[in-house]
């Protein structure tokens, strides 16, 4: 495994994911073309925007910084050979959590506070993830079904949550109230501080899954389930174990973005943050590491969103159309061979009952 | 023949119904007619995952498929000013995402999960970029008046008066239970679900009906996308699909890769709907909304985690057939 492992930092592993997004923008452009728009006006406005100066750097890591966490809550399933496409939904779980204890708590100290928030982000996140895991585990639900009608349940859920019990009161909008003081997350070095929390969370991921028996696992699984079996590993303790981790991660992740970005929980924010967690982890290969330079990448696409809109007249949905080509263009040629359901290989494809 | 929980629905069906029109006959028949409608993507949405799986191929882009082709169908039919031609253009995106996903899964072998995700991501991305506002189509696909059955007591309302994609679905349905199970093609289809080998040493091509079922299981989602569009609402909205292809996977499972069966699973499921939202107009029960919008997500868990393991599906499905070297 550490063969494979090393064998993932050659070259190509940087330079196809790199050839692929050249690919997939130059014909993103000609859709945009399509459009009646110049493509490589847009594509300037967009780059210089993200990382033409250190406030737009600033603001490119900030919003990396849950699409690395939910990249990475996808990426450890993919290793255990689990689809986790509920980030979404596992993240908005974990949003509305912290919000809940940051404004439920009254009289903590920042030091207290903050963690303390993080941790309900991360718990009610893993709980989301532990229902497809279970199912996954003990009733052979193929987990991309369950995380994705969890998705749609938490979503309608937390709705309810924030028109009703959790409803900030004496105003029309559905959201809940602002959280206290105590657990907003800081800057720090002119950054997010949840960006040097997603950094240490990819390392640390990194290195579990290289050096301890529980990543050993969970690749021995998603390489090869019998196989496992056949070692003594547990498959459906680890199945239940790489859910709970990719769920409290996606929790952290909304935990981060309630906590530093939005000071509260409402319905519409956090839309997609999960989806492009996806995105991330195929960009970086499924690697603890390799989700932090794909986030940044994307995030540095969305924080420039609206100045595209602004200055060269583009739908902020261009991102979106993009992300969809990066995303097709990186897994077809590129990770076909990764993915390619041989026995050596990460499988997700495995019926729907087994 | 042994008694299956699928063979309950008939009967649920009858006593809920009886009751409901012993309360108000103009309501029951009308949530009859409404659940038709909400079954009727669904079922369709669910023959072109059997069409796929009972030849190997996973497909989980299903949502993606019907997604874009509300949206091809309903801007071509608003352009055009011609319902009947957005229709026509809705069911050939749904031949181009049946190819594409062949292309991954059968030529690039590529693992059909992720293919089937692409998908989706796809059309999501391309729908919601070229979305414009003030849109719309002339008008929905005309209802058809049934002409005898239209005059039955009870039933006449229920089946009459849907549209043309509504009666075109239900035909498809038993269409493919008949071929799957009567023709040839259904037997070498099959046989290349469960064992592609053996198929292919008897001289059928496991690529080339791959490809062609992949295919023609597009035209059905698309079919189902234009149904949404330009049969059952007349508008097209971001993410308007909502899910509608993941729930018919369920469906299908329940129905036990049987047309037949997933139809009644798909009855039921509109049943329920229809049912909930009936109830929650008539202010019966007091649930909040986001509760019965839950409900068709909870139902497929539910479902799933009850039929899963009992069921089996094909042997074949998902893995890439690769021709023995030898």
């Amino acid at each position: 495994m550490d063969a494979k492992q090393g064998k993932n930092f050659d070259l190509s592993s940087v330079f196809l994911p790199f050839l692929s997004i050249i690919v997939a923008l130059a014909f993103g452009g000609l859709l945009v073309l399509i459009q009646g728009i110049q493509p490589l006006q847009a594509y300037r406005v967009l780059f210089a925007t993200a990382f033409g100066s250190f406030d737009g750097i600033a603001l490119t890591l900030a919003k990396a910084t849950p699409l690395i966490l939910s990249g990475l809550a996808v990426a450890i399933c993919f290793r255990a050979g689990l689809f986790n496409i509920g980030a979404q939904g596992q993240l908005i779980s974990g949003a509305l959590a912290s919000a809940w204890a940051g404004y439920t708590f009254v009289g903590l100290p920042t030091l207290v506070h903050i963690p303390l928030a993080l941790i309900y982000g991360a718990f009610f996140g893993a709980i989301v993830a532990l229902v497809a895991g279970a199912l996954k585990a003990y009733r052979g639900v193929h987990e991309v079904i369950t995380t994705i009608m969890l998705n749609s349940i938490v979503i309608a859920l937390a709705d309810y949550l924030t028109s009703t019990p959790f409803k900030e009161p004496d105003q029309p909008l559905t959201r809940t109230p602002k959280i206290q003081e105590s657990a907003q997350m800081p800057d720090f070095l002119g950054l997010p501080l949840g960006f040097f929390l997603a950094i240490g969370l990819s390392v640390t991921l990194w290195w579990m899954m290289r050096k301890t028996t529980t990543g050993f696992s969970i690749e021995t699984i998603g390489r090869n389930k019998n196989a496992g079996w056949y070692a003594g590993i547990s498959v459906k303790k680890t199945v239940i174990i790489s859910m709970l981790i990719g769920g409290a991660v996606a929790g952290i992740a909304g935990a981060v973005e309630t906590l530093s970005i939005t000071g509260r929980f409402e319905p519409a924010f956090n839309a997609g943050l999960g989806f492009d967690g996806i995105t991330v982890a195929l960009l970086g290969r499924a690697n603890p590491l390799g989700v932090i330079p794909a986030a940044i990448l994307i995030g540095g696409m969305r924080a420039s969103a609206s100045t595209v809109q602004f200055e060269a007249g583009v739908a902020p949905e261009l991102v979106d159309l993009l992300l969809a080509m990066i995303l097709f263009f990186v897994t077809a040629p590129l990770l076909a061979k990764f993915f390619k359901s041989r026995k050596e290989n990460v499988a997700m494809t495995s019926g729907w009952s087994n | 023949m042994k008694l299956r929980s699928i063979h309950y629905l008939p009967l649920a069906f009858v006593v809920t119904f009886a009751y409901f029109y012993r309360q108000d006959g103009l309501v029951a028949t009308s949530v009859l007619y409404t659940a038709i409608q909400f079954a009727l993507p669904l079922a369709l949405a669910a023959m072109v995952g059997i069409m796929c799986e009972r030849t190997g191929i996973v497909n989980i882009g299903i949502e993606g498929t019907m997604l874009i082709s509300a949206f091809t169908a309903f801007f071509a039919g608003a352009i055009l000013q011609n319902t009947g031609r957005g229709m026509i253009v809705g069911v050939l995106t749904g031949v181009i995402m049946g190819l594409l996903l062949a292309v991954m899964a059968i030529t690039w072998k590529m693992d059909q999960i992720i293919a089937g995700v692409i998908l989706n991501i796809l059309a999501a991305g391309v729908t919601s970029f070229y979305y414009r506002q003030n849109y719309s189509i002339p008008s929905t696909l005309d209802p058809i008046d049934l002409p005898v059955v239209g005059a039955w007591p009870i039933l006449g309302p229920v089946l009459s008066f849907h549209g043309p994609i509504t009666y075109f679905g239900v035909l498809i349905v038993f269409t493919l239970w008949f071929a799957l199970y009567k023709t040839s093609w259904g037997l070498r289809s099959r046989a290349v679900g469960e064992h592609p080998s053996s198929a292919d040493t008897a001289g059928v091509s496991v690529t080339r009906l791959r490809y062609l079922n992949v295919t023609i299981a597009g035209a059905v989602g698309g079919l189902a996308g234009s149904y949404l569009a330009l049969e059952a609402v007349g508008i097209f909205e971001r993410g308007f699909t909502a899910g509608k292809g993941f729930t018919a996977l369920a469906i299908m499972i329940f129905g036990r890769w049987n047309p037949l069966g997933a139809f009644a699973a798909a009855l039921f499921f509109g049943l329920t709907q229809a049912l909930t939202n009936q109830l929650m107009i008539a202010e019966v029960v007091e649930i909040p909304f986001q509760f019965v919008t839950m409900l068709p997500y909870i139902l497929t868990i539910l479902i799933l985690a009850i039929s899963a393991g009992k069921v089996r599906p094909p042997a074949a499905e998902g893995i890439p057939y690769e021709k023995e070297k030898s």
